[in-house]
Formats: C-alpha cells, sequence, structure tokens
C-alpha cells in the first residue's frame, strides 16, 4: 500500500486552508487521495484523517455516504450512463445494452483488462443531449448503439 | 416579454472571459450595487418580485432581510450548483457558457447581506463548469472583482468553489450545509436551523441558486422597474419526447403547451401523452392539464402537489409507459433516500417492490390500493421534501393513467409498448 505523495498531502492542507473549519476541505481531501491511490483503502483513508486530524470513523463515515467514492478497484475510465427519466424516454436501455455487450460486462462490473468501469448514473443534468453517458470527465450524447464503438476507442 | 438576456450571450465562445464580458456590459449591475447603500441593493432585489429559482420559490430579498444586519456577526453566503433534480440543466448551462454573470451576482448579494466569504457547493460532475468558473474567479480576483477592496469600494469578499461528491439530496439547503461542514448530507432539523438564522458553521447564512444570482445581476444592472417589464423570465429546462430539448427562456406563468412550442413541439408522428411540470419531484399531468401557466402560483400548477419546483418540463408521448416511467422515478428517490427517516427510507424500498412485480407481470389487484396506502402513509410524514416528493408522482398517475396500471396486472403485458412497437 502505497502512501499519500507528499504533493497530495501539501493539497489537502491547501484545501484545509481555504474554509473557516478545516472539516469542509473533507470531500475535496478524500477526491485528491482518490485521484493519487485510485482507491480508497482503509490505509488512504487513516492518512487522510490524519493529515486532517479528523477522527478516521469519521472519515470513513463521510466517504461512505457518497456515490462518487471508491472502495475497490475500478477501471481507468469511469462510464456513467444515465438512466434517469429523460434518458429513458430517449432510449438509454438500447445504449446500455450495446455497451454491456461491446465490454462484455454486467453493470457495477470491471473489464478484464482493466480499462472501464460500467455504472449507471443518475441525471447527470445535460438532459438537452440525452441518452447521455459520461466517460470520465467528458459528456457524451445524444448517444447512438452504433457509435459506441467509436466513442470507446477515443478512451485507451 | 421583450428581450432574452440570461441567455443572451451563452453562445458567444468567449463569454467567460472577463474582457469579453466587460466590453458586453458585465459587472455594471456591481458598480450600480457598491454606490447604493447594501439595504437598498435588497429593496431593490425584493421590488423585482425575483423569487428563488431553485425549487422552492421563495421571494430572494426576503429572504436577505432574515438575516440579521449586525456588522459584527459573521455572515455566510452559499451557492447552489448542486443541480440535481431530474430533468433540470440550466444551471450547468449558466456556469459553463456565463460564469462571471454568477460572480457579479455573488458579489452583489454578498455586498447586501454583509458577507465576507462565499462558497460555491459545485456538482463533482460538473468538471467543465469547476474549470471555466475556476478560471474566472481568478481573473475576477485579478481585476479587483473579488478580494479586499472591491473596486474601490472598500467592501471584501472571497469566493472559495468547494465540491459535491454525488448525492441528490446534498441540493436541500440544510443537507447541502453539513455536505459543505465535511459531513454526510442529511437534512437538519427547520427550525431551528434555517439557514438565515443558523446556517453554515451555525452563522447566519443566505443560499441560493446559481440561476437566482444571475437574475440578481441583472436586475442590478438594469433596475427591477425594467426587470419587472420583462414579465419575470425564468429559465425552462425542457426535456423528454420534443423536438429540441434544451432550456428556454419564457416569462413565468407560460403555459405548459407554449413551453412545449418553444422547444419544437412533440416529434413527428407522436402525440403528447403527459408531463412532469417541474423535475420528477412534481406529479405527472395529463393533456387536460397543457393550458395551465408554469408559475409558483400554487391554485394553478397544484394538482396532487404539482409544482414549478425547478421548472424542469419532462415531456412524454403516446409512446411512453407511465408505470414504467414512475417506477423509475421512485428508485431514483430509493436510491437517493439519506436514510435519516422511516417514511422515506422505507416506503421507497416497499413502493419500488410493488412497481418491480407489476412490471414483471405478477401484480396483485390490491396492489394499487396498496401504492395508494403507502404513498399516503409518506404524506406529511417525512422530514425534508425528498420523500415527500415520492407521493405526487404515484397519486396523479393512479388518477390520471390508472387503467396503464390494471392492464399490467390483468394482463402481465404493456399495452402502450406494445402499441408504440407495432
Ligand atoms: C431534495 C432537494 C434537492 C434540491 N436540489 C437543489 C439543487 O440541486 N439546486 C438548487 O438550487 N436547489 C435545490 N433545492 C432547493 C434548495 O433547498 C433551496 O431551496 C434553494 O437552493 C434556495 O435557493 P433559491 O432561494 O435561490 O432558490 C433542493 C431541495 C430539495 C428538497
Ligand atoms: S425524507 Fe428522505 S432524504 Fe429527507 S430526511 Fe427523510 S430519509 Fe432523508
Amino acid at each position: 500500500m502505497p502512501d499519500l505523495s507528499d504533493a497530495a498531502k501539501t493539497e489537502i492542507r491547501r484545501l484545509m486552508a481555504q474554509f473557516p473549519h478545516r472539516q469542509s476541505a473533507l470531500l475535496g481531501a478524500l477526491f485528491v487521495a482518490q485521484e493519487e491511490a485510485g482507491v480508497l483503502f482503509p490505509e488512504i483513508v487513516a492518512q487522510v484523517a490524519e493529515v486532517m486530524r479528523l477522527p478516521e470513523s469519521e472519515v470513513t463515515s463521510v466517504a461512505s455516504f457518497y456515490h462518487l467514492f471508491r472502495f475497490k478497484p475500478e477501471g481507468r475510465h469511469l462510464i456513467q450512463v444515465c438512466t434517469n427519466v429523460s434518458c429513458l424516454l430517449n432510449g438509454c436501455d438500447r445504449a446500455l445494452e450495446r455497451l454491456k455487450h461491446r465490454l462484455g460486462i454486467e453493470v457495477g462490473e470491471t473489464t478484464p483488462d482493466g480499462r472501464f468501469t460500467l455504472r449507471t448514473a443518475e441525471c447527470l443534468a445535460a438532459c438537452e443531449i440525452a441518452p447521455m453517458m459520461m466517460i470520465g470527465p467528458d459528456r457524451h450524447g445524444p448517444v447512438q448503439p452504433e457509435q459506441i464503438d467509436e466513442i470507446l476507442g477515443k478512451y485507451v | 416579454m421583450s428581450e432574452s438576456f440570461l441567455l443572451r450571450y451563452v453562445h458567444e465562445p468567449d463569454q467567460g472571459e472577463l474582457d469579453a464580458y466587460l466590453s458586453r456590459g458585465g459587472y455594471e449591475g456591481l458598480r450600480r450595487a457598491l454606490a447604493m447603500a447594501p439595504e437598498q441593493v435588497t429593496d431593490e432585489v425584493e421590488k423585482s418580485g425575483l423569487r428563488g429559482r431553485g425549487g422552492a420559490g421563495f421571494g430572494t430579498g426576503r429572504k436577505w432581510k432574515f438575516l440579521p444586519r449586525d456588522p459584527a456577526v459573521t455572515k455566510y453566503l452559499v451557492v447552489n450548483a448542486d443541480e440535481g433534480e431530474p430533468g433540470t440543466f440550466k444551471d450547468r448551462t449558466l456556469l459553463e457558457c456565463d460564469p462571471h454573470r454568477l460572480i457579479e451576482g455573488i458579489v452583489i448579494a454578498g455586498y447586501a447581506i454583509g458577507a465576507h466569504q462565499a462558497f460555491i457547493y459545485l456538482r463533482r460532475e460538473f468538471h467543465r463548469a469547476r474549470g471555466l468558473l475556476e478560471r474566472a474567479i481568478a481573473q475576477a480576483y485579478a481585476k479587483g472583482y473579488l478580494g479586499a477592496d472591491i473596486q474601490g469600494s472598500g467592501y471584501r469578499l472571497d469566493v472559495v468553489v468547494a465540491t459535491g461528491a454525488g448525492a441528490y439530496i446534498a441540493g436541500e439547503e440544510t443537507a447541502l450545509l453539513e455536505s459543505l461542514e465535511g459531513r454526510r448530507a442529511m437534512p437538519r432539523l427547520k427550525p431551528p436551523f434555517y439557514p438565515a438564522v443558523k446556517g453554515l458553521y451555525m452563522q447566519p447564512t443566505a443560499l441560493n441558486n446559481v440561476e437566482t444570482l444571475c437574475h440578481v445581476a441583472w436586475i442590478l444592472a438594469r433596475g427591477q422597474e425594467w426587470y419587472r417589464q420583462q414579465g419575470a423570465p425564468i429559465l425552462f429546462s425542457v426535456s423528454g419526447h420534443v423536438q429540441r430539448p434544451g432550456v428556454y427562456e419564457l416569462p413565468l406563468g407560460t403555459t405548459i403547451r407554449k413551453v412545449l412550442e418553444a422547444a419544437g413541439g412533440m416529434r413527428p408522428g407522436r402525440a403528447f401523452k403527459a408531463c412532469f411540470p417541474g423535475g420528477s419531484s412534481a406529479a405527472i399531468l395529463p393533456e387536460a392539464y397543457l393550458d395551465t401557466p408554469m408559475d409558483y402560483d400554487l391554485t394553478k400548477l397544484d394538482v396532487y402537489g404539482s409544482m414549478l419546483g425547478s421548472a424542469a418540463l419532462i415531456v412524454m408521448d403516446d409512446s411512453t409507459c407511465m408505470v414504467e416511467v414512475v417506477a423509475r422515478t421512485v428508485e431514483f428517490y430509493r436510491d437517493e433516500s439519506c436514510g435519516k427517516c422511516t417514511p422515506c427510507r422505507e416506503g421507497t424500498v416497499w413502493i419500488t417492490q410493488v412497481f418491480d412485480r407489476i412490471l414483471h407481470g405478477q401484480g396483485r389487484t390490491e396492489d394499487l390500493d396498496l401504492l395508494n396506502g403507502i404513498a399516503k402513509g409518506m404524506t406529511g410524514t417525512c422530514f425534508c421534501p425528498l420523500g415527500e416528493s415520492v407521493p405526487p408522482a404515484i397519486y396523479s398517475t393512479l388518477r390520471f393513467f390508472r387503467h396503464e396500471y390494471e392492464h399490467h396486472i390483468r394482463t402481465a403485458s404493456c399495452d402502450v409498448r406494445a402499441a408504440a412497437h407495432a
């Protein structure tokens, strides 16, 4: 288990200094840790708690509340397919089926080569391009099933 | 309405640049505000009639007046940029296309309430908006629109962008404050924890939506009289089965039909069936309500608890299975329930179980009464509005689309889908 780098710890301290109360930086700090370590392993959570001088149990409790923190290894690119109403109405099911088929995995799983993790998501506030999905930080839509190979090809 | 202004510059690729913003009259509202007393700024906003665009529609000027004036009391301004109500995407549009407008609105609001620190609680998934906003904030600091002694006025305001981490409930104002304090986003008890009284770090806090603050910038730039003449514009997020989904600026009180027309109407060969007028927390309305004005005025839109909410119009055509739509909606609330109170935590699970069996051909005749009963058990009993958002869609579809439920239960199949794919 690698330790958090000094750069990550410095960044967490910078975030803490932005707020009158250091705990306000916790979500941002957890993302710093997650981006570096890939996963919020218990040891990583413990280090965040130590840098922030917070109880480890509190940090774990907070992290477990939110959807975007990861506690087990995932692929390099996270695919989030919106399945909320506007995307449902516009055929997100077909796009999702195609993705599952092309990647050979179910929702929640990671491809054996570690390239993609597939998840469904709630409304991502881009219903003008429904059905839509995000891969990493990028939005894609309207996603037609036949475009999926081309889109996936952009992510190595 | 005579002109569109909230969206006027959203297609200008350089609108996020300070120089371009200034050349188009940007920060004029701030200049005007700083020449006024803070109380006058609040008065101006109150007189404009502006109501919060986050969903609750509370008068913005009135809300600011709840904060104590005493300069010795530390006050905060918090911006709700957590946009998560299904079908809503106007705040993201404003953040990405006109970030300086928001910053201008923030400084004006901060000045009006006497805050020296503002926080923008930005949805984590808004990666593009985050980059653009941080860049705009840096530009504003460099040119004295943020920081100490703003434009030589002696007023100081700092702005920090904080992050969400994926939780719809964090959009609720007291849950947002919990989250901003680095905790689980669970709503606080009101009273006593009204943000204006006991908000961030238990200090008086004004909490406003992104669109609300963009309106504030325009109101101060042009004056409340001009603003009122525009007919109280509002941004509608229109999605679903329409020809041109998107954000449309129209006067408050425009009918559902007119908003639908603005979005290009229905797709060829398809007929209107139903809509959510205010995001999925509103009740579903059938065709008979197409001429209902979209307004905060409850006498107009309040059918089984329907409402304007975040002004997200989700349109469904005649190929839509209403049972499936409601099932998906309840699942959303089930997954996003914070778990603090029983009616919401358990009720959403029970309801999805009933929908599951109906959609899997195992529905029972008594299930419709059961759905109605669980919805009743959640009405007025939930700790926060998230749980209360579930019953409206159930009540209204049980009333207006009961035959679809009955068909599913009787035949274990969906006639709407069958007809649409025939
Ligand atoms: C479950 C829930 C989710 C909400 N989500 C948002 C949101 O994403 N953005 C928002 O501005 N307001 C949201 N609100 C409304 C806020 O609680 C609050 O009323 C609003 O941000 C106040 O700003 P305004 O007065 O400018 O509208 C939500 C409310 C509830 C109950
Ligand atoms: S209604 Fe739901 S989201 Fe609101 S406090 Fe209760 S459990 Fe939490």
